[in-house]
């Protein structure tokens, strides 16, 4: 049960304040909060705080913070869940979520708090029930349609014949408008994984683990009914074996409360009825045991020179999805060590791009395509530096050359190999033509 | 009230846990639980509230037990995590006296538990660390299997990391110990100087049982000659040092050389004891004793000269013919220049104590070197599941025992958590006011101008500053017999909203309590109570933070019921 809610900007600024219970303080409590936030000593974490009686909780979400406060000893995990409902909720009605579309609905903010949460209580926050008492109506920046579609730039041939959406599609208010029944139908699929791995110096693999999610995006009007199919080889857990060969395999899986599973064991089929809005449809996690090769390889070598401070890094990048896939916004952020001077750089290719920054070298790549090989010379003077004790060029590292971290998208890609074989709607909305059906990239 | 589906639901909720009547009648109470329980219609929010609400339900018998755990057993496999975690905790506490279905029910979430570890929240990830941590302390095992899920990214915020760090030195057994130990190793060259520290803290802490391994990578780290580094891997040696001391050897050779890369109070203070009470095997120990003692002057840190003065002073009866000369310098320049009035005095005590004999000196001096006993209480700090499971769930792990104790002390005398519900203690405990008398004292608030807030918590302090800058308003006695029971009394306070300060035990003569209350107005009521010894009457005098006649009579009829109805009581 909290006391007061509000948002803030990522400097700080309070987008929305309400208090609830009004036991505890007055306005100034968010820019309190901001002060603690920032004046936090570097142990501590900033996830609970606590101050003059009060519990502050928050979550960060697309740049902002929300903020709750509490001055009882409640659930962090249920509080936690609610604070990101409430982000869902938001960006549902507002579009998307950010800094922006919460100044411009405001009162579609606040009204939404009053339905959400009575005196700090959570009355509810199913889509469903709060549809029938929201009145406001979302502002959006510019109307969305079909024909901007035109101006995006999509690769070659590839335009006929794939239905690929732009992301900004998606973004835009799901719950606005009961009455304007002209408005596509549309529904958004998307199967997202999170790949992450650590890699040890020798290259042998430390932990590999991929957490994956079927999200839906829902514009239709509720209880249209949906079926999703996913790959029929698809095994739970270590000991099912279904189709011929390795199939594809996952750890566990959990579904969200409103998916029928009665076709799931025998045709691995998804039945819903999906209230408008954002929804997860299906959580996944798979660890140490990927199907498929990892998309990256990367052959460091690097010589450093300790007596004129020269340190020389060499980076190779392999690429090894299949041919047809790419790799997009490859980006790799090498720490360096304390008191790099200067950087001169060769890369492979003339899209690429390096520089400095915040201590750490970082590396631009913004399209990979699959099966290549990409590399870069870097070379930096490092006057003083400590390290292993040694004269002459050695081909040790220096203190301080942290670890390489790569950070990719791979759309139309699953690690796992999951994939979506088709989602049909039963119900036809009355008045419309047939529901349009996006399936988005995934990202990886 | 939370809303829970319908109606109905809250109808029967209020009817159960708020309706003393239906708590005095166990059969309806417990009718009215199973509905609850049954209820499908609730939502996420719902079903966590009903959880907490259980929590006050005492289940009469083993199979009404096992019932209930078998109903909300699809609560533990729930998609929500709150919902998951309330369960957890319900049937933790339920099963109290069942430590296997306890373990069992760890097992159970440990899936939900490590997933959300992983979790792209940061928040939620950082949540379920924390109750990790609280789990390795009763089943130390339970996780070892799952070591790779708490190595660290390097994107990962701070306060995650550290967390990882402290659930990998917890959950490290004979099979994942080379694997958890290569990784922290990484870890401790990392460029942030904190985090690599917590490291080799965390390497420390391992060592107590895998000595060997951990001791060569420590050594190795003090090749490597980093200011942040040398100081903690010498503090872990010291600890080391006094709780194994199987590893003196190893960490005697290890030494000469640190003493070029310490600059920190705590580094030195630890390398300077280790040479004093190991200064028989290590060479150089005077050698590296005498450049401290050369630049004593320029030392800012006390507690370092305090160090210095009794290492050379342990040295010194090891090894007097290498060390006499620069004890002699050392005392002299603490009793003669030094500024430190506790480094003087230490330098004069041992000045005489030399004076009085050298097996006088060795007899005070010469400590035991090393303690393992120690290490054995501190291993055995495993706590049953029990003296954690009310916490469980709530934001006490999230801060970690310590904070959470300040915490408490500062948020005032009386905390009125979820374990003290006055209405729900009844069934279990017998009433300690019979209904009848209760509810004259509840219909009291309604009567006359006054209404008293709840939960209003006035701190100690406050009430002491507050009370000696009044006047008494009005004073009266009252006809009393016997001791007076504390417990009953508070209570019955409780129930009219006036908050007890601070009362004497039982039987103390003569006995005192400070009440006080406040008014919807912000007007403060502040009480004291007093029976003397052999008399038969209590003296009530009443102070009142604003002048109004009017509600200090109410208060005081307020009063005079309570005490009134107590007094009957035992009449």
């Amino acid at each position: 049960m909290i006391s007061q809610f509000f948002i803030l900007s990522s400097k700080g600024d309070p987008l929305i304040y309400k208090d609830f219970r009004g036991d505890s303080g007055g306005r100034d409590v968010a820019e309190l909060f901001y002060r603690k936030l920032t004046g936090l000593p570097g142990d501590e974490s900033p996830v609970v705080m606590h101050h003059d009686d009060r519990h502050f909780i928050h979550i960060r979400h697309s740049g902002l913070y929300l903020v709750a406060t509490t001055s009882e000893n409640i659930s962090p995990f249920s509080l936690l869940e609610l604070l990101s409902r409430l982000a869902t909720l938001l960006g549902d009605y507002c579009g998307s979520l950010g800094e922006a579309t919460i100044s411009r609905n405001v009162a579609l903010v606040y009204e939404l708090l009053d339905e959400v949460l009575d005196y700090g209580y959570v009355q509810t926050t199913s889509t469903e029930v709060l549809r029938n008492f929201i009145q406001t109506e979302a502002v959006v920046s510019k109307p969305f349609s079909l024909f901007d579609l035109s101006s995006v730039g999509l690769f070659g041939a590839e335009t006929q014949q794939s239905k690929v959406a732009p992301s900004s599609a998606a973004s835009r208010p799901v719950l606005s408008s009961r009455s304007d029944q002209s408005q596509k139908n549309e529904v958004f699929l998307d199967v997202v994984e999170r790949l992450s791995v650590l890699i040890a110096s020798n290259g042998s693999l430390l932990k590999v683990d991929v957490q994956g999610e079927i999200r839906l995006k829902s514009f239709l009007p509720s209880g249209s009914e949906m079926r999703i199919g996913l790959t029929e080889e698809f095994c739970v857990g270590k000991s099912e074996l279904r189709g011929y060969g390795p199939g594809i395999r996952v750890d566990e899986v959990s579904f969200h409360s409103s998916v029928y599973l009665d076709e799931f064991e025998s045709h691995r089929i998804l039945r819903l009825q999906p209230p408008q809005g954002e929804l997860t449809v299906m959580r996944y996690q798979l660890s140490d045991d990927l199907p498929s090769p990892l998309p990256f390889r990367l052959f460091p070598s690097v010589q450093w020179d300790r007596g004129s401070g020269r340190l020389q890094v060499y980076l190779k990048l392999r690429c090894d999805l299949p041919p047809k896939s790419q790799a997009l916004n490859v980006r790799l952020h090498l720490p360096l060590p304390r008191g790099v001077v200067s950087l001169s750089q060769e890369l492979s290719s003339p899209e690429q791009k390096a520089e400095l920054g915040e201590g750490a070298l970082h590396w631009d790549l913004p399209r990979v395509q699959g099966g290549s090989q990409l590399s870069g010379l870097f070379q930096m003077d490092v006057p003083g530096l400590p390290g292993p004790p040694g004269q002459g060029p050695s081909a040790s590292a220096p203190l301080g050359l942290g670890p390489a971290s790569l950070s990719f998208e791979l759309p139309r890609h699953t690690c796992s190999g999951l994939q979506v074989r088709f989602l049909r709607l039963a119900f036809r909305p009355c008045g419309n033509a047939n529901p349009h059906k996006w399936g988005s990239p995934a990202r990886a | 009230m939370p809303y829970l589906g319908s109606e109905d639901v809250v109808k029967e909720l209020k009817k159960a846990l708020c309706n003393p009547h239906i708590q005095a009648d166990r059969l309806r109470y417990r009718s009215v639980i199973q509905r609850v329980i049954r209820m499908s219609k609730l939502d996420q929010w719902g079903q966590a509230e009903v959880l907490n609400f259980l929590l006050r339900y005492q289940p009469r018998s083993e199979e009404e037990l096992f019932d209930i755990l078998n109903l909300l057993d699809s609560f533990l496999k729930s998609s929500s995590p709150g919902v998951v975690m309330g369960a957890t905790k319900l049937f933790l506490i339920l099963a109290k006296k069942f430590p296997h279905v306890q373990t069992d029910v760890l097992m159970q979430v440990k899936g939900p538990l490590l997933a959300a570890c992983s979790s792209e929240s940061r928040e939620l990830c950082f949540a379920a660390l924390c109750h990790v941590r609280q789990i390795l302390h009763s089943l130390p095992g339970h996780f070892s299997s799952h070591y790779k899920k708490f190595f660290c990214s390097y994107s990962e915020p701070h306060y995650i990391k550290l967390q990882k760090v402290e659930v990998l030195c917890e959950l490290v057994n004979d099979e994942n110990v080379q694997q958890v130990l290569e990784e922290l190793r990484g870890y401790c060259t990392d460029v942030s100087a904190d985090f690599a520290q917590a490291a080799i803290l965390a390497i420390g802490g391992i060592a107590r049982t895998y000595t060997d391994q951990c001791m060569q990578i420590l050594t190795e780290l003090l090749g490597l000659r980093q200011e942040h580094i040398t100081t903690v891997v010498v503090q872990t040696f010291r600890d080391l040092a006094w709780l194994c001391p199987q590893c003196t050897e190893a960490v005697c050779q290890a030494l000469p050389g640190c003493e070029e890369n310490i600059q920190d109070s705590e580094g030195k203070q630890a390398l300077i004891w280790l040479l004093g009470v190991h200064g028989k095997r290590i060479p150089n120990a005077p050698y590296v004793l005498e450049d401290f003692i050369e630049n004593v002057k320029s030392e800012t840190f006390p507690a370092v000269k305090m160090e210095l003065l009794t290492a050379v002073l342990r040295l010194f009866l090891s090894r007097p013919a290498e060390c006499q000369d620069m004890l002699g310098r050392l005392l002299h320049y603490c009793i003669e220049e030094e500024k430190d009035m506790a480094v003087r005095d230490r330098g004069l005590f041992y000045y005489r104590l030399l004076l009085a004999g050298i097996s006088e000196a060795k007899q005070i001096l010469c400590s035991p070197e090393s303690d393992p006993s120690l290490r054995l209480l501190e291993d055995q700090a495993e706590r049953p599941v029990n003296s954690w499971a009310l916490d469980f769930n709530t934001l006490v792990p999230v801060y970690g025992k310590a904070r959470w104790a300040t915490i408490a002390k500062c948020q005032g005398v009386e905390h009125h958590g979820p374990e003290l519900p006055n209405t729900a203690a009844f069934p279990t405990s017998g009433s300690l006011i019979p209904e009848e008398n209760k509810e004259r004292v509840q219909e009291l608030p309604d009567s006359g101008a006054l209404m008293l807030i709840p939960n209003h918590q006035l701190t100690a302090e406050c009430f002491e500053k507050t009370w000696l800058s009044l006047k008494v308003a009005h004073q009266q006695v009252f006809p009393w017999q016997g001791a007076v029971h504390p417990d009953t009394l508070q209570m019955a306070l409780q129930v009219v909203n006036i908050q007890t300060i601070a009362m004497s035990r039982a039987g103390t003569q003569p006995w005192k309590a400070y009440l006080s209350a406040q008014d919807d107005t912000g007007c403060l009521f502040l009480t004291e109570l007093l029976l003397e010894p052999a008399n038969l009457q209590m003296q009530i005098s009443v102070k009142q933070s604003e002048a109004r006649t009017e509600t200090l009579k109410s208060f005081i009829s307020v009063l005079e019921t309570v005490i009134g109805t107590i007094g009957d009581i035992k009449s």
